[in-house]
Parts: C-alpha cells; sequence; structure tokens
C-alpha cells in the first residue's frame, strides 16, 4: 500500500507572527519556515507503518511556492521515499488544495492519505474532510491512534469529551491530532540521502485544476492589545462587574 | 568566496537546532545544577549521527565535514555548552580510530563510539605535563602482547564514567617521538579514577583522573605505530579546538539573545534600556564580535576540510579568537543583565561558567598564540 502524505509550509510555531503594515496578511519575508507540525506527525505515522511493513512507499507532497520544496526536503530526509511538488504562486484556500490533491490522488493511487488536522497558520481545518468528500472516501479525522486491521483502519479520534473509535475501509483520508506519535529527527545521513531522493515537480493546469481563491480576505489585524486587571473589592462587586461591564453572567 | 550555506548544511542546523532545543535546552540548568551527566540525551544524539560526524559513512559515521561539525556544535551549546562539549570529545576519539586505527580496530570500537553504547575519554594531559603535553611520563612497557601502564592522568572529561578512554603513553625515549597510542577499556585490570572533580562550570560531565597501575592493555589495541601517538593527539586536537570554539558560539550566541530580550524589555528612567545609546553601541559589539568569532570558527573548519598547510594555525587562531571573544559575550550580557544575571534563574551565568574554561582547555589560548606565532617567525 502507497501512502501519501500532505505537507505544508507555515512559519516555524516558535517565531513571533507580525502583520503586515497595509493589514493584507502577516508578515512572511526573512521569517523562519517550518514544516506544519501536524504534517510532521502525518509523516512519522507513515514512516511507521512502512517500518512495521504496513506500507511499501511513502510520498510527500506539497502545494505552494517553489520554497516548499525545502519542506518536501524535510520529509524525505525523516525518510519518505519520494515527493511531489504542486507548484504555484496563487494563494491556496482549502478547497483548491482538497481538489489538486484529488487529481494527484487519482495518479498515484494511494491506499491511504493523511493530513495534518489543521495548518498552525490559517488554523482552518477544513482540507482533509474536502479531499475525503471529493474523493467519496471514508475520513478518520483528527486521528490520535491508526490501527491497520485485516478488513481497513481503526481511527481512534480526540472528540470533545473523551475518544471515539471508528472502524474504516480502506482507502481513506486520515487526519492527524498531537498525541498520534512523537515525530523523529531527520538524522545526519539521512539528510545528506535526502537530495538524492525525487520529487516531481507539477502544475495546476497539468492537473486540470483552477485553483484561483474563492474567499477574499478583508483584512489581517493583531488581536487586541490584553488590558490591565483591576482589583475588586469584595465578592459582591466581582459578580456586578461580571453581569454589568463583562456581561458573561 | 562564498559565505552562505548549502541547502544541506541549512537542514543540518536545522536539525541540531531543534533537537538542543527539544532535548538539551529544557533540563539544562538541572543538569548543572544537579551534576547529572545525560547520558541518555546524549545517546539519542548520536542516533542522529551526532557523535560520528566525521567518521566515514561506511564505518557508522555520518562522513560529513569539519564546518557542518562547526554549525552543530554551535546549536547544540546554545542549549548546553557542556554536555555538546563533551560530545566533541566523543567525536574526537572516534575520528582517531576511524582515521589512524586498522581495519581490526574500526570493527571493534567504531560503531560503539558512534552509536554512543561506548563514552570515550581522550587522555593527555597529566598532574605534571599540561601545556607542555610532550613531557608525559605515563610509561607503557611491552609485555610479550600487552602493555603494562602505569602513571595518571589528569583532568580527564567523562574519566570514571568513560567505557574507553584513548591515551597518550610513553614507550619510547623523551619527547614527542617517543609517545604512543593506546585504548584502554574500563573495567582493565589496574585502570582506577580519582574523585569526580568539583568544577565552576561544565557541571553535566565528571572529570576526574585516571589512574593506572600495572595495568595491562592488549598490543593490539594500538592506534599506529609506536611513537606516532602525539601526532595523532594533535591532530585530534585541530578538530577540537574548532568543536570548542563553535561551543562558545554557541553559548554567546544564547546570551546574546538572551540581553536583546532583557534589553527590550527591562524598563529604567522610564524607557527601555534597548534605548539608551551606551548600552546600543554594547550589544552591538557584543554581535559584532560574535560575527566575527563565527568567520574564523569558518575559516579554521573549511581550511582543516582542504588539508590545508595552515590548518593547524588557523584552527588555532580561531579557537584563541572564538573562546574569548565567547566569554566576554557572556560576560557582557550578565552585565546588561544587573542583578538578574547574577541569578541562576537566568540562564546568562551558567554559560558564563561553561565558557571560561574553553580559555583553558584544548591548549590554553597562551599555547594557541604559542602555536601561531612559531609558524609565523619560523626562520
Ligand atoms: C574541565 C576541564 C576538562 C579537561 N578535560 C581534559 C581532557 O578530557 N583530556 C585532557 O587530556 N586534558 C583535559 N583538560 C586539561 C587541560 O587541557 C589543561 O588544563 C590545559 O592544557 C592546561 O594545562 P595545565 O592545567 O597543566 O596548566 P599549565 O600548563 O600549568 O599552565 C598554567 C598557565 O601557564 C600558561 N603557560 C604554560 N606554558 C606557557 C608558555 N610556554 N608560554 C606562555 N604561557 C604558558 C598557561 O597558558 C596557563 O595560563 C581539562 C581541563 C579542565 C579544566
Amino acid at each position: 500500500m502507497k501512502v501519501l502524505v500532505a505537507v505544508k509550509r507555515v512559519i516555524d510555531y516558535n517565531v513571533k507572527i507580525r502583520v503586515k503594515a497595509d493589514r493584507t496578511g502577516v508578515e512572511t519575508a526573512n521569517v523562519k519556515m517550518s514544516m506544519n507540525p501536524f504534517d510532521e506527525i502525518g509523516v512519522e505515522e507513515a514512516l511507521r507503518l512502512r517500518e512495521a511493513g504496513k506500507a511499501t512507499e511513502v510520498i510527500a507532497v506539497s502545494l505552494g511556492a517553489q520554497q516548499c520544496q525545502e519542506t518536501i526536503r524535510t520529509a524525505l530526509a525523516m525518510g519518505a521515499d519520494r515527493g511531489i511538488l504542486v507548484q504555484t504562486d496563487v494563494e491556496l484556500q482549502p478547497l483548491a488544495v482538497a481538489k489538486l490533491l484529488k487529481a494527484v490522488i487519482d495518479k498515484e493511487q494511494p491506499g491511504l492519505v493523511i493530513l495534518g488536522k489543521q495548518a498552525i497558520d490559517d488554523d482552518s481545518n477544513q482540507t482533509g474532510q474536502m479531499l475525503a468528500a471529493l474523493l467519496g472516501w471514508s475520513q478518520g479525522t483528527f486521528a490520535s491512534k491508526l490501527a491497520i486491521t485485516d478488513d481497513g483502519l481503526e481511527v481512534t479520534r480526540e472528540v470533545d469529551g473523551g475518544l471515539e473509535t471508528v472502524k474504516l475501509k480502506t482507502p481513506a483520508v486520515i487526519t492527524t491530532d498531537l498525541r498520534l506519535n512523537e515525530p523523529r529527527y531527520a538524522s545526519l545521513p539521512n539528510i545528506m540521502k535526502a537530495k538524492k531522493k525525487p520529487i516531481d515537480v507539477i502544475a495546476p493546469d497539468a492537473l486540470g485544476v483552477d485553483p484561483a481563491p474563492r474567499l477574499k480576505v478583508l483584512k489581517v489585524e493583531e488581536p487586541a492589545k490584553r488590558q490591565g486587571g483591576k482589583k475588586v473589592a469584595s465578592v459582591q462587586e466581582l459578580v456586578d462587574k461580571l453581569q454589568n461591564e463583562a456581561r458573561v453572567i | 568566496m562564498r559565505f552562505t550555506l548549502s541547502e544541506d548544511q541549512e537542514a543540518i542546523r536545522r536539525t541540531a537546532g531543534d533537537f538542543a532545543a527539544a532535548e538539551f535546552l529544557p533540563y539544562a540548568a538541572q543538569w548543572d545544577e544537579q551534576g547529572i551527566f545525560p547520558v541518555d540525551a546524549l545517546r539519542k544524539a548520536a542516533d542522529l549521527g551526532f557523535a560520528g560526524i566525521y567518521v566515514r559513512e561506511e564505518q557508522g559515521g555520518s562522513g560529513l565535514g569539519r564546518l557542518d561539525a562547526a554549525l552543530i556544535f554551535e546549536e547544540l551549546a546554545a542549549a548546553c555548552p557542556s554536555t555538546a562539549a563533551y560530545l566533541s570529545i566523543q567525536n574526537m576519539v572516534a575520528w582517531m580510530v576511524d582515521r589512524f586505527g586498522n581495519d581490526e580496530q574500526r570493527g571493534r570500537f567504531l560503531k560503539r563510539l558512534t552509536s554512543m553504547e561506548s563514552f570515550a575519554s581522550y587522555c593527555l594531559t597529566e598532574p605534571g605535563s599540561g601545556s607542555d603535553a610532550a613531557s608525559l611520563k605515563t610509561k607503557a612497557v611491552r609485555d610479550g602482547d600487552h602493555y603494562v601502564l602505569n602513571g595518571t592522568k589528569a583532568f580527564i572529561s567523562g574519566g570514571g564514567a568513560s567505557d574507553l578512554y584513548a591515551v597518550m603513553v610513553r614507550t619510547g625515549g623523551e619527547g614527542p617521538k617517543g609517545i604512543s597510542c593506546v585504548l584502554v577499556e574500563k573495567g582493565s585490570p589496574g585502570l582506577s579514577f580519582g574523585k569526580r572533580e568539583r568544577k565552576l562550570g561544565w557541571n553535566s560531565q565528571p572529570t576526574a583522573m585516571v589512574i593506572f597501575e600495572d595495568c595491562r592493555v592488549p598490543v593490539a589495541n594500538r592506534l599506529g605505530e609506536e611513537g606516532e601517538g602525539f601526532k595523532f593527539a594533535m591532530s585530534g586536537l585541530d578538530g577540537g579546538r574548532l568543536n570548542i570554539g563553535a561551543c562558545s558560539l554557541g553559548g554567546a550566541r544564547a546570551c546574546l539573545e538572551a540581553a536583546r530580550n532583557h534589553l527590550m524589555h527591562r524598563r529604567q528612567f522610564g524607557q527601555a534600556l534597548a534605548e539608551f545609546q551606551a548600552l546600543q553601541f554594547r550589544f552591538a559589539d557584543m554581535a559584532t564580535e560574535l560575527e566575527a568569532a563565527r568567520l574564523m570558527v569558518h575559516r579554521g573548519a573549511a581550511s582543516l576540510d582542504a588539508g590545508a598547510a595552515e590548518a593547524s594555525m588557523h584552527c588555532a587562531m580561531a579557537k584563541r579568537f572564538a573562546t574569548d571573544a565567547g566569554f566576554r559575550i557572556c560576560n557582557e550580557a550578565l552585565q546588561l543583565h544587573g542583578g538578574y544575571g547574577y541569578l541562576k534563574d537566568f540562564p546568562v551565568e551558567r554559560y558564563l561558567r561553561d565558557l571560561r574554561v574553553h580559555q583553558i582547555l584544548e591548549g590554553t589560548n597562551e599555547i594557541m598564540r604559542l602555536i601561531i606565532a612559531r609558524r609565523l617567525l619560523r626562520p
């Protein structure tokens, strides 16, 4: 079984995000970029399946500008077998990504597709679900455990209020949650091997998909600055303020 | 001349940085305070190939160069200079076995060293022989297919904890030509250790005397020929010096970042410290010195990788400059923190204590000047 993992290039989780002066988005120039942490978990899970003899090949797919090759290289250095970059400078929104991925999947015919449950830049949490719908495949989102069984998959999902275990038929789409695994670091020899692994570069037209955005961003703003706290003299005053000033009770 | 890292080097630096931030940094203060030798964290580093960075790939190493190593040590030391420096010694010994050992020895030792199943120490210094290393007295007398060792090594990093000791011993007459290098396994009869030294810094690794009393070591454990030991020891040190310089870069960088943060947030006289020009200038000088030191370390590494005739001198220059600059930067960062810099709740004092010894070991900075001057003032 082939496993396809989607990997997105995002601003590193350690970077303090700055909004651009013209409020059209956030500053990405000269900012450290990394693989979306949920996608690292996806790569790790795919590698573990291959190491357990349950998968034959791990393919890392990224979509976006040419620099996304670095993100694919990271996946290759962790151990993925080959990479595919759908290269475009157009801003990609979840539906476009899902359509492009579907086109890649139609060609590659993997038995399992793993995505992060969301990307830490726009926190959309849509791509995996849209992709499963477009493919007409079963989906196991927010996975914290994944087991291959004789007749498909068993996925433990993190849901409000606890864990839910579902059985899925393959092929299937999985999205990862934080507790699924702890991703490995790339070792030095594997970093050196990664550059010899192939990365196919495809244009969206070649996949017959129009990736143009459907949603328009009006403006991006910093969250409001935190206000200083206030001391209250009595419980009475506290309740009064909660009711009449903050209006939360 | 190119001043940019290759894509691979970027990836290597990033891996080392991510690893250090997750596996060293959160624990470094505790390792320092409680004198913990972080065996598991070091083995995790070895899993990534950090214990045999420039050991050849077919021997279980990572097959990389000295510049790659400098990048790695800077990143690791930005989290914990003391632990990074121990790893440098492990690399030095592994490289000596790969470079100067025979196939049988490589087969017997290298895998253990690059995986850090076995920890290694480098034993040159003696109580009576420090800077004048070639005057060492530990004697190895041949007895059949064994050497019988008598003498004491001092200040040995990893002493008592390590499993394998690369020991410079006297098998012949006086001076450097009478010195050989033998590998001594822990548990050899006649091998014992002094008490664990109490130190200003480098507390995440033990330092102890290593004592030989009629200690029997197979002749098969000698690297190269009799009389070649001092040459091996010195060529090991060329790379060791770069690594120590790189460890100073990492520690200094961490202090520079801490100082930047403090200057931006601490307010006095109604403004952030960063707004006082006197402090801005000092901060600018710290950053400039760090950059200069980094260039020298990378230059030394490139020189050693290229096998340049001036390599030993470049390594000595880089070690002298980077370890002096590194300590100064930590000290300035401490000053810019005011009283907070002196507290253990802030990280600067740990880096300062750890980096101080880099000016002393792997050859003191006075000896670095001696090496440089000898080279330049040859008649
Ligand atoms: C924490 C720690 C770990 C160490 N780990 C190891 C290890 O793993 N393996 C190992 O072999 N050694 C190790 N050492 C030893 C270290 O390399 C020596 O301490 C160092 O080489 C200096 O030798 P010394 O202490 O005998 O000082 P000395 O040689 O006595 O020097 C005293 C002072 O005189 C100066 N001096 C000496 N000769 C000259 C000269 N000709 N011209 C000008 N100045 C001179 C020195 O620079 C120094 O300032 C370690 C030391 C420390 C502190």
